[in-house]
């Protein structure tokens, strides 16, 4: 019989406290919020702003906005994979433009860490404004494990929500 | 380029600035606390890093094709390279092949010195 895997932030799997980024400024700056976490998954939010338009003819946001809200939700997943927290690092990102997002709506992921080594966690993850199946944008991403020795900024978040 | 950054929101939003180089033009990503990904190194957000070699592949492609409108991007890929510390960040693209459709362009970003790189990125474009 296969053992349970036990996750470090368990407690915090289901409907996701929003200001779970609170602890990344940039996040915060662009109005990123978590939706939902789960083992090894992560999914948020990015309300539409007009401040995050690239492409003032078309209304499109930047492409590089959308690096943004799927490394912070990656590395989210990344800490949803762990069994003991600890720092994580973006070794590499790639993603895929399939279309132009719509303008004026709110976009979505979900980052998938769909395999975990000691040393690396290798990370899949979509994002779409209407529909989970009809993505605007796919990524690859790998992230190393115990990147330095700052620790996680999640550790606090856990500590807080533990005692609440 | 400089009115065409003006013309970009998200390009004002990260303040990205445009300074003289070598060979044309490099770009300038000023510090603000705002852009912190990482509070406890502390580090500029990897997603920012990325953003703004996306922008700069996106205006040496501009400035090199001279076309009137943004190129579309196709796929974008980021290599982390170092911890972006609280400071500065340039960056230079290299338009690695413009083909009838596809533009391959290179960009790296560094902060004290570029020898060190922090970023590298890879874009692909279509115009």
């Amino acid at each position: 019989m296969a053992t349970q895997k036990r996750y470090a932030l368990d407690s915090l799997f289901g409907p996701a406290d929003e200001n779970i980024v609170s602890h990344t400024p940039h996040a915060q700056y662009l109005g990123i919020k978590a939706v939902e976490t789960g083992p090894g998954f992560a999914v948020m939010k990015l309300p539409y702003r007009h401040e995050l338009v690239g492409d003032p003819a078309r209304g499109v946001v930047f492409g590089g906005v959308i690096t943004t809200l799927i490394d912070q939700a990656s590395g989210l997943a990344v800490a949803c994979s762990l069994e003991e927290l600890t720092a994580i690092a973006t070794i590499d990102l790639r993603i895929d433009y399939l279309r132009a997002a719509e303008p004026g709506r709110d976009l979505y992921t979900r980052s998938e860490c769909y395999k975990l080594t000691r040393n690396i966690a290798f990370v899949r993850a979509s994002a779409w404004e209407h529909d989970i199946g009809d993505p605007f944008a796919t990524c690859q991403a790998t992230f190393m494990v115990g990147a330095n020795n700052a620790g996680s900024p999640f550790s606090a978040r856990f500590a807080k929500g533990a005692k609440q | 380029m400089k009115e065409l950054l003006a013309a970009i929101p998200y390009a004002r939003f990260l303040g990205v600035g445009i300074e003289p180089a070598e060979a044309g033009f490099q770009c300038i990503l000023p510090f603000r606390p705002e852009l912190i990904g990482n509070t406890m190194l502390p580090a500029i957000h990897g997603g920012v890093l990325g953003a703004f070699a996306e922008l700069t592949a996106l205006l040496g492609l501009i400035d090199e094709t001279g076309i009137d409108r943004v190129p579309k991007p196709v796929s974008f890929t980021v290599d982390y390279l170092r911890t972006a510390g609280p400071r500065d960040t340039h960056a230079r693209a290299e338009i690695f092949k413009l083909g009838r459709r596809i533009a391959n362009v290179h960009v790296v970003g560094w902060q004290d010195d570029p020898q060190k790189p922090v970023v590298a990125g890879n874009g692909k474009f279509l115009f």
